[in-house]
């Protein structure tokens, strides 16, 4: 395997894309590495971009990855997986939930969204390894949008078994599940794993 | 797995801490929130960090191990208590514990806190992850009592707010009786006659805790290649290991006072030596000032955090490394992104406040707290912001420099009991028209809800007396005093239009809990527009709310985009529905504002 895995978590105020991170960061000692997790509180909650920074290896020191760095980018914003895209390296993985939250420098400010076409082209300037995931459309059709996370979650750990990253560690569904249900309240536990496998199949039934 | 606030609480914990005081402040709010949970302790939220200080000095003084936390700028409001603290010493150990915040992720200024330790004669230790900030927490109480002195621990946000593995230990046991109250006024009572006897004392004792440092198991030598030497503390360290693994390292657990032996020996044990440290060049200079040469900010950023990325990319330049490491970074062309600022959340209740200040075009003068949001467009109602409690005082300077409008401060309930007061007392007194507009939301909002003096519970979840705004601000003689529901938008629009044609200072008190609140939660019910009505106006927009959106859809007539709730994200506060003036959004069933339109 590579020394260490970067993962750069990226997404908008209240996605819960703190409880993803989390959730990546107690898989990866679960699945026996060493792991470090890094996130800022505070005024960047309030509707604003959010990232979060994951990685797991043999040992890890800085808790946080620089610009290029990351292996995989997971978004849960088109527009944020965007301004986060120079953190991806060459070649790295990017999950992108292809979820759209306007901005109000849109809808006051007159600035622009941009367009499909314009995030495609983006990332096929960086990497071939890009994966849109429905996970607003996953998760409405559970019953609850706020499992979007978990969708994205669930995708992301079909594509670490399929790719090479881990590099033959074994990071199964079943430690995934695991942490999960430790991370969530009791009673949302079941909807979770429903998410969790739900995003998997997304990414299985395509490959 | 522990964050650095978590692991600073518990060994905190371990190290037998009796009392902690704080005033939340991100990155450092999580510390109290997690030494609260403890059992056998006692721990507050304090009304400002000079208070929490105090309140751990007073412990500390009556024999017990102590504890006060705080954002970095929260130790300028403490400073001088900080400071009388360094002179006279305790019973027990005292640790301060500064939280600073490089990167200006959650605060107006990235003041390097590192210096307050040297001028007040005090050692300064900073973890570099979550063990660390545990086991130097257990070190500074030691240290504390060893020397008689406070020590600062100082943070920093990617230590506070980083997950890493700790290893518990056990809780020290304290001793069941508290000692007499010491009376030692040579001691404790700092007039100028005992004081000029205690300067010297401090000055001796910081000498001896530099002697000390040479030995402090926290500060090491990790030799490896010798062609190049790194000075580091701190979170810089793990950079350091993770771009110059060939490198040999001097890590200082305490960045103050320097281990002179020690660093002239790593000096000349390696090629060159270069300290790498974010902000300022403090251990830098001071290894400067042994006569050492050696590379710091002439090399890394002065301002700003580090990271991988950016240690590299500045030891690349300066020759350090070969350009071969630099991974080519993808550079893929993409136009301006449109920015997603914070913005006040769907349903806060400072909004309507900040609308018709916009409306009312007088200038603002705002604090620190959620509302300074108020600033953003399309609202763009907060004309200054420095510090806490600092918006009444400065509205109150530029009205007597006779500035030629009525000025308007605005500041939170919470912000207000910080350092608030005094500066209303100031107006009354001294007598300028200032509006002072208190956003009274029932709780310390953008920390992530803390108690406070306001909301009737303590930090370990006891009832409190509700201190009541409208009789504190009588109290401070303010004669005009009217308290209004927070989204009702035409009383406030009508009492601001009154309020700044006074010529008495006046404060308005706007109530309704934050729209994040459990108990608010449980209200929430979105709203609609009704698209036939809607003809796109816009003035909806003009809000600011994250919840109404351009829809597809355009007006006939005007070809303007009809507005669109989303209703994942509206709570129902009705603002937008009192302000559209084609009653094309829908009101709540139980409406109070519907029933005015019709009165």
């Amino acid at each position: 395997m590579n020394e260490v895995i970067n993962f750069l978590l990226c997404g908008v105020g209240g996605q819960g894309t703190v409880l993803a991170s989390d959730v990546l960061v107690n898989v990866g000692l679960a699945a026996g590495f060493d792991a470090k997790q890094a996130e800022v509180h505070g005024m960047s909650q309030r509707g604003g971009s959010v990232s979060s920074h994951v990685r797991w290896g043999r040992e890890v020191h800085s808790p946080i990855v620089g610009l290029g760095e990351a292996d995989v980018l997971l978004a849960f914003e088109k527009l944020e997986a965007l301004r986060n895209i120079k953190s991806l390296r060459s070649g790295g993985v990017a999950v992108i939930n292809t979820q759209v939250i306007v901005p109000l420098t849109v809808t006051s400010g007159g600035q622009k969204y941009p367009s499909d076409e314009e995030i495609h082209a983006a990332f096929a300037q960086v990497t071939p390894h890009v994966r849109y995931i429905e996970g607003e459309k996953i998760a409405e059709e559970l019953g609850n949008l706020r499992v979007a996370n978990v969708v994205l979650l669930g995708a992301l750990s079909a594509l670490l078994e399929a790719g090479d990253l881990l590099a033959g560690m074994n990071v199964d569904a079943g430690t995934w599940l695991k942490v999960i249900t430790e991370r969530v309240p009791p009673k949302h536990v079941e909807l979770n794993k429903k998410a969790f496998q739900a995003g998997r199949e997304a990414v299985l039934k395509s490959n | 797995m522990l964050s650095g606030n978590e692991a600073v609480a518990r060994g905190a914990w371990e190290a037998g801490v009796q009392v902690a005081s704080a005033y939340p402040g991100t990155p450092s709010t999580e510390i109290l929130e997690a030494f609260a949970l403890f059992p056998n302790i006692y721990a507050e939220w304090a009304t400002n960090e000079k208070v929490a200080v105090d309140v751990a000095i007073g412990a500390a003084y009556a024999g017990r191990r102590a504890l006060a936390a705080m954002k970095h700028v929260g130790l300028n409001v403490a400073a001088d208590s900080f400071m009388y603290a360094s002179m006279t010493g305790m019973e027990a150990g005292l640790v301060i514990v500064s939280a600073d915040d490089p990167a200006m992720h959650s605060s107006q200024n990235e003041q390097d806190n590192r210096a307050f330790a040297k001028f007040a004669r005090v050692p300064c230790l900073e973890p570099s992850d979550s063990q660390e900030a545990k086991d130097l927490t257990l070190a500074a109480f030691d240290l504390s009592e060893r020397f008689d002195t406070p020590v600062l621990l100082r943070l920093t946000t990617r230590v506070c707010h980083s997950m890493s593995a700790v290893e518990l230990g056990e809780r020290r046991e304290l001793p069941a009786e508290v000692k007499p109250f010491p009376r030692n006024p040579a001691k404790y009572v700092m007039v100028p006659g005992n004081a000029i006897k205690r300067h010297p004392v401090i000055e001796e004792r910081i000498r001896a805790i530099a002697a000390y440092a040479e030995d402090f198991p926290f500060n090491r030598i990790e030799m490896r290649g010798r062609a190049l030497g790194i000075i580091t503390a701190g979170i810089s360290y793990q950079y350091a290991r993770e771009v110059f693994p060939e490198a040999s390292i001097l890590k200082l657990g305490m960045s103050w006072p320097l281990p002179e032996k020690l660093i002239r020996d790593f000096a000349a044990s390696v090629e060159r030596l270069i300290v790498l440290e974010e902000l300022d060049p403090f251990i830098e200079e001071g290894v400067r000032l042994m006569g050492i040469p050696c590379e710091g900010k002439s090399i890394f950023p002065l301002t700003g955090e580090f990271d991988p990325f950016v240690v590299r990319q500045s030891a690349v330049h300066a020759g350090l490394l070969p350009a071969s490491v630099m991974e080519a970074a993808p550079a893929p062309q993409i136009g301006a992104l449109p920015a997603r600022p914070p913005v006040l959340c769907p349903g806060c209740p400072h909004r309507p406040t900040f609308y018709v200040l916009n409306k009312l075009k007088v200038p603002v003068n705002g604090d620190i707290g959620c509302y300074t949001l108020g600033l953003i467009p399309p609202l763009s109602a907060i004309h200054t912001c420095g510090c806490m409690g600092a918006g009444i005082a400065v509205a109150h300077g530029a009205a007597q420099a006779g500035s030629p409008e009525r000025h308007v401060a605005v500041i939170g309930d919470s912000t207000f009991f910080h350092t608030g007061i005094p500066a209303l007392l100031n107006v009354v007194y001294n007598q300028s028209p200032v509006v002072t507009v208190i956003l009274d939301n029932r709780i310390t909002g953008m920390t992530g809800h803390q108690q406070n003096p306001g909301t009737g519970q303590t930090l370990l979840g006891k009832e409190a007396p509700v201190i009541e705004l409208e009789s504190l601000v009588r109290a401070c003689g303010i004669q005009h005093v009217r308290t209004l529901p927070a989204l009702d938008v035409k009383e406030i629009e009508k009492t601001l239009r009154e309020y700044v044609k006074l010529d008495e200072p006046s404060v308005l008190i706007v109530r309704e809990p934050c729209a994040l609140l459990p108990e608010a939660r449980k209200k929430w019910m979105p709203l609609e527009v009704l698209t036939d009505q809607c003809n796109g106006c816009t003035l909806c927009f003009r809000i600011g709310c994250p919840a109404i959106l351009k829809s597809e859809e355009l007006d006939e007539k005007t070809q303007r985009p009809k507005a669109l709730i989303d209703a994942s994200l509206c709570t129902g506060c009705e603002v937008c529905a009192q302000i559209c003036p084609r009653d094309a959004i829908t009101f709540r069933p139980d409406s109070v504002f519907v029933e005015k339109e019709r009165a």
